[in-house]
């Protein structure tokens, strides 16, 4: 009998100790939410003249716009990452991937941010060819044809990185993988706000980069399950 | 000045002179030791093999600092005295971005692929070939640039790219190449008539923001990664990385890419190929069921 109990004890420890190992660590109930705005003046964002891909074109009633600086009313700021630069130990990376899309010769999203090691699948849904060139320099920088009917391209990155991508055959496309070591991050809307959920009580830098006014970061402290604001100014230049 | 103090000066002097002396070779004992010419690389030591030849760096750093460095530059970034007058730029070791490469894009080199790179030189650019140096001397060469990036100690270069053997040159070869060269837009770039003057020519620029110039196939230049077929079936294969040039290794399979090999030659204009005849006297007899190549073609993805 006590030997019993001695074997059951055992195995309860062994079994809570593999589950402090195992077990992911809790998801937190703290939420960072703010808005990403601009003072001063960007820079005019101009149509884009897809004559020279008529199968490009036709998809749109009106041009595209570039979108190095997208704002919406209110001088807000669309496709600004936003993320845990400091504070955050990071996560493996999911099983599930991310999407990128070459569409109506663009990209889509603009900008897409993901975890470093996390799978990326590249599509092209165009009736024309794309060579997808992302100029990394901190991890290494490839070009690949992809032709209409292709299978996705499928890869990762694994260092973080702000990685400018190009297409040379249409250039005007342009877009923009972020390499981050968090999985907390969240991309501005064209109001401008973000929301970064799930955190645990701690200290953080949270930063915001945007792809040509660089970044800038502030420091929040969670407790516990609360919200704080964080908002960003951009100083905007017209070039 | 007596007998006697001349004999103490010639001695000392020897001495100072032996010093110096021995400090300079202390100097040059090592590659990653202090270099009055050179920056430091980034890592210690490289070594190369190619072909049963083992290059070092240390004889390579010698050869580097005399033939290299005026173009390459002192820490290997391209940025060296001349290149502010050199179109395209001289190569950046320290990005470890090669064009002419057997391995697939995004991936390292391989010695020999550097090897061939040296030796045969880039006919379209200010890099000559380096015959002159002998093989050992080049292999020492492609050793010492590997000093100048972190990534030849990380990681190994690619898997060189397996070319079977080139299949039959026949008009319906040139042909399919042909439809290839539309459907894959080729054209875009280098032009219906390889001329290099496609809708989005204008428009290239290279991995630092460099314009650059697709390649004009009718000039009769040479190819800058070798000019045989099996160099110009490698080249669309692995493209050139840090150009605008991509690899078609995931989307061509080999017997397709023997016929776009086969049609790229007819282009060649101004240099007389068995490809360019059979076409010249096909498209003498069948010139007008030919549908351009272009934005208009019935055989484009419009």
């Amino acid at each position: 009998m006590r030997m019993k109990f001695f074997a059951a004890l055992g195995l309860t420890v062994v079994m809570s100790s593999a589950m402090l190992v195992f077990a992911t660590p809790p998801a937190g109930s703290g939420t960072i939410t703010g808005k990403v705005t601009y003072t001063g003046t960007p820079p005019k964002m101009r149509p884009i003249d897809m004559s020279k891909e008529p199968s490009c074109a036709k998809q749109h009633a009106t041009p595209v716009l570039t979108q190095n600086v997208a704002s919406g009313p209110g001088n807000t700021l669309q496709w600004v990452v936003v993320y845990i630069s400091a504070g955050d130990e990071g996560g493996s990376a999911p099983a599930q991937g991310v999407r990128y899309d070459q569409k109506g010769c663009e990209y889509l999203p603009h900008v897409l941010p993901m975890l470093a090691g996390q799978e990326l699948q590249i599509f092209n849904d165009d009736q024309t060819s794309h060579n997808i060139h992302p100029l990394a320099k901190t991890n290494q920088e490839w070009n690949k044809s992809q032709p209409p009917g292709s299978p996705p391209i499928v890869t990762k990155w694994d260092k973080p990185e702000f990685i400018s991508v190009k297409c040379n055959i249409h250039p005007w496309m342009h877009g923009y993988f972020v390499v981050l070591k968090t999985s907390h991050y969240a991309v501005t809307g064209e109001d401008g706000t973000f929301s970064i959920t799930g955190l645990p009580a701690g200290k953080y830098t949270v930063t915001a980069w945007q792809e040509q006014y660089s970044s800038k970061s502030q420091d929040v402290t969670i407790a516990g399950a609360e919200t704080k604001t964080a908002n960003f100014v951009f100083t905007a230049t017209p070039y | 000045m007596t007998r006697k103090k001349f004999a103490v000066t010639f001695a000392l002097g020897s001495v100072a002179l032996l010093t110096a002396g021995a400090t300079l070779s202390t100097a040059q004992s090592h590659v990653n030791s202090p270099d009055p010419l050179l920056g430091a690389p980034s890592v210690a030591t490289e070594t190369s093999n190619i072909n049963g030849i083992t290059g070092s760096a240390e004889p390579g750093k010698h050869l580097y600092r005399r033939f290299c460095i005026g173009c390459h530059g002192p820490d290997g970034n391209g940025q060296g005295m001349n290149a502010q007058w050199i179109d395209p730029q001289p190569r950046d070791f320290t990005e470890a971005t090669f064009k002419c490469r057997s391995t697939p894009t995004g991936t390292l080199p391989t010695d020999e692929d550097l090897y061939n790179a040296v030796t045969r030189g880039f006919v379209t650019t200010a890099m000559p070939a380096w015959r002159p140096l002998s093989p050992q001397q080049r292999a020492d060469l492609v050793a010492f640039i590997k000093t100048w990036s972190p990534r030849w100690a990380k990681e190994k270069p690619g898997a060189s790219l397996n070319i079977p053997p080139e299949t039959p040159i026949t008009i319906e070869s040139i042909l399919h190449g042909r439809e290839l060269y539309q459907k894959l837009e080729c054209w875009k770039c280098h032009g219906p008539e390889g001329h290099a003057d496609g809708p989005s020519a204008a428009t290239l620029t290279d991995s630092k923001g460099f314009p650059i110039k697709p390649f004009n196939f009718s000039t009769g230049d040479r190819f800058m990664c070798g000019d045989t077929n099996r160099d110009l079936y490698r080249i669309f294969m692995t493209g050139l990385d840090g150009s605008p040039m991509p690899s078609f290794a995931d989307v061509i399979q080999p017997n397709d890419a023997w016929d776009l090999v086969h049609f790229l030659r007819t282009l060649q204009v101004a240099l007389p190929n068995q490809e360019l005849t059979l076409w010249q006297s096909y498209r003498a007899a069948h010139g007008k069921d030919l549908k351009p190549i272009g934005p208009d073609s019935a055989g484009g993805a419009q």
